[in-house]
């Protein structure tokens, strides 16, 4: 990636508890990108500070564990304050396939669109989601789809490139806590935002998904089913 | 309603409102949380007191028995004091969340 390509591009990255994964996810972006990599640290009680200082990461340490999309937000933040004019936010536990990057944020650099999702569903790729997790991302998908006018694959998907007015929206107080998924892009289509969905590659995770267990799908289901209905019904 | 009942529906509503009353002179309640606890008070009080507003409320929302008004507006009440806080708690999550990444980013730069 040329030097011009690197400077105002960063790589964010939330992490919790991602020691013993995070140094060779940062080690695996190294060779496919010299751009910037934050690692905000959600308050994590493991090695990863170190591991991340340690493999070239910048960290920005929360206090305390903040949620998924709380951390992901500090890192647009201070994105913004560092006057980084795109930006690439990606898992820290090596799920999301660095060779993709450059896939994500070429059109968003070229300006072609303001926020490029990258999808494990448009090609056939090796990841393999539990049945119940498949049915709940296709059910958010379709929902998706038809809210937004255009066929979505992926509405959970956490490995997006967006540019800098994107990031201010991601900024914004409209941003969820926890889980930015199919809500977002509904509000990001609303808001009149150009975003597309590429092919990635995923990999499984090497820990549980965050939606395990019986009572959080459930309470992922309700709370985003209950935050897609709030967006429909503002009318900013 | 019973003399007894009566009785039982002050002394809880005129107690109610000078705990609460006491607690705010103390400064361990603020102002600010105190006016829907006062409210819950002073309102069984009145509707002990003024026993025809308690039947006509008793007739109006179709209960048997004016016992189960007060109970049904004290219940009420107690909704609208938790719904309060769940307002206030999901202002002060928004606020901590902001510290929070505030701290971390500020950190960050001085580091």
């Amino acid at each position: 990636m040329s030097n011009e390509l690197k400077n105002h591009f960063v790589i964010i990255m939330p992490a919790y508890n991602e020691a013993g994964r995070i140094a060779s996810t940062i080690a695996g972006i190294r060779k496919f990108s010299g751009a910037d990599i934050i690692v905000v640290n959600d308050g994590s009680t493991d090695d990863t500070v170190a591991e991340a200082k340690e493999a070239g990461a910048d960290v920005i340490n929360l206090p305390f564990n903040l949620g998924y999309g709380a951390a992901l937000q500090t890192g647009f933040k201070y994105a913004l304050k560092k006057k980084y004019e795109f930006a690439v936010q990606m898992d820290a536990d090596g799920q999301h396939d660095p060779s993709s990057i450059l896939p994500l944020i070429k059109p968003v650099i070229n300006d072609e669109i303001d926020i490029v999702i990258g999808s494990r569903f448009l090609d056939k790729g090796n990841y393999k989601a539990p049945l119940v997790r498949r049915m709940g991302m296709y059910f958010f998908g379709f929902i998706t789809s038809i809210l937004t006018g255009r066929k979505i694959t992926d509405p959970t998907s956490g490995f997006q490139a967006l540019n800098k007015k994107v990031m201010e929206f991601y900024a914004s107080k409209a941003y969820p806590f926890d889980y930015p998924d199919a809500d977002v892009l509904i509000m990001l289509h609303r808001k009149g935002f150009r975003f597309k969905e590429v092919p990635v590659i995923m990999h499984n995770a090497a820990k549980p998904s965050m939606h395990g267990g019986i009572i959080k799908p459930l309470y992922y289901i309700f709370k985003m089913l209950l935050s897609i209905f709030m967006t429909l019904l503002r009318k900013e | 309603m019973t003399i007894q009942q009566k009785i039982f529906a002050l002394v809880i509503g005129a107690g109610l409102f000078m705990i609460i009353l006491e607690m705010v002179r103390r400064r361990r309640l603020a102002e600010e949380y105190s006016f829907l606890w006062l409210g819950t008070g002073f309102g069984i009080v009145v509707l002990v007191v003024w026993y025809d507003l308690l039947e006509w409320l008793t007739y109006l929302i179709g209960a048997r028995t004016a016992t189960t008004t007060l109970f049904i507006i004290g219940f009420v009440f107690v909704i609208l004091i938790n719904l309060h806080y769940s307002v206030k708690i999901t202002r002060l999550a928004a606020q901590v969340k902001d510290l929070a990444q505030k701290i971390a980013i500020y950190e960050k730069e001085d580091s």
